[in-house]
């Protein structure tokens, strides 16, 4: 058996981490950098799961998770600029 | 000319994602005509955004010079994720903002470096004046020659990149 | 079958490895620019790692099962993520470092600071 189980553990305890970070904060910038951090973890987490159990899908719901989550930061982004969008 | 290429570029990332959908080649005929209608849709709508003013991305020694470019890339980006590694684990960082005007003309050269910047060694793009093209660059450890002079010398902040950034989009 | 464990191993390694020391360097640096360049390098490298891991499982099974396997679906669209990837994770951290310095986030023990009061408009 391949060492897929325990890299997804440890991509977990990772993302904890920087969960930990999103709530320590301080302020709303860092927040933002943990929670972008966060989400390049998911999509590497999901495209291990899809080999995992051998399902395409993971892979397209990643590739869509990365660019909407690149969306989101963006839109934050402007909203801590203190904008107009 | 812009509606054609923005089309072409759409439908093929489509064909990438449906590949080994069917047997009419790799693909099924619902979604070869469907890839062909939205293609177009995206077209009529992006075309402007997408193509600002000219074609020059078309030509095929620039997208040569591209390739290339990737290895002393991936090479500087490798040697930066040791070097960050170094500084996580033992905590040596002496941060600075410095502004870097490398004079490249177009928005696609700019791009192209300010995302090299922060994929390589210990700086980050800050900000873009957008009237005289200079970069606002952090940089995790800064070297106390370059302060002196006060249009700061590129070279120890990031290689030959703007040399390679006015090669392939200048 | 056996070379092509290895390399996955040693992938995975040295993705586990960087996305692990962004993770520490994200809760250890003083302010968001050194937690943006710990967060953003570090994780991007691993992430990128890992997917080519899995890359290379899937062209090793894809390759042993013959042409009609799901394994290649899965390793064209794992490099289709990975391209996303590394287009949008620069840019997102490009646009969080120009946000943190608008919003007035001052670089902790910083040196030298050429933006200092300038407000430059878009």
């Amino acid at each position: 058996m391949m060492w897929w189980l325990p890299a997804a553990i440890v991509m977990a305890v990772c993302m904890l981490a920087c969960i930990a970070r999103i709530f320590i904060g301080p302020g709303a910038p860092t927040r933002l950098v943990a929670f972008d951090t966060t989400n390049t973890l998911v999509v590497a987490l999901l495209v291990i799961l899809a080999l995992m159990f051998n399902q395409v899908v993971f892979v397209d719901v990643a590739i869509v998770y990365a660019v909407l989550s690149f969306i989101m930061t963006l839109y934050v982004a402007r909203f801590i600029e203190g904008k107009k969008f | 000319m812009r509606f054609l290429v923005t089309a072409i570029v759409a439908y093929l990332l489509y064909l990438l994602l449906t590949i080994g959908s069917g047997t009419l080649l790799l693909w099924n005929a619902a979604e070869l005509i469907i890839g062909a209608i939205f293609a177009l849709v995206v077209a009529a709508l992006v075309k402007n955004r997408y193509l600002k003013r000219s074609l020059r991305m078309l030509n095929p020694v620039r997208w040569f010079i591209w390739f290339i470019y990737l290895f002393p890339f991936l090479f500087a980006m490798a040697q930066a994720n040791v070097d960050v590694a170094y500084r996580v684990l033992t905590g040596r960082i002496n941060p600075g903002i410095v502004k870097i005007s490398p004079k490249l003309k177009t928005d696609m050269a700019l791009t192209i470096l300010a995302n090299s910047i922060t994929l390589t060694p210990g700086t980050l793009s800050i900000n873009v004046d957008e009237e005289t093209n200079d970069l606002y660059v952090h940089w995790i450890n800064v070297k106390p020659e370059v302060l002196k002079e006060m249009p700061r010398d590129y070279h120890p902040i990031c290689n030959s990149f703007p040399d390679w950034a006015r090669r392939i989009a200048g | 079958m056996g070379a092509l464990n290895i390399v996955t191993y040693i992938f995975i390694v040295i993705g586990l490895f960087f996305n692990v020391v962004g993770c520490i360097g994200l809760n250890r640096f003083p302010d968001v620019y050194t937690r943006l360049h710990a967060a953003t390098k570090c994780t991007t490298f691993g992430s990128i790692f890992l997917i080519m891991a899995v890359i290379v499982q899937s062209v090793g099974i894809w390759a042993m099962e013959g042409a009609l396997s799901s394994q290649s679906i899965l390793s064209i669209h794992a490099v289709i993520a990975l391209v996303a990837l590394l287009i949008t994770n620069a840019t997102g951290a490009h646009a969080i470092a120009r946000a943190a310095h608008r919003s007035g986030e001052k670089p902790a023990r910083a040196v030298v600071d050429d933006l200092e009061g300038k407000d430059i408009d878009d």
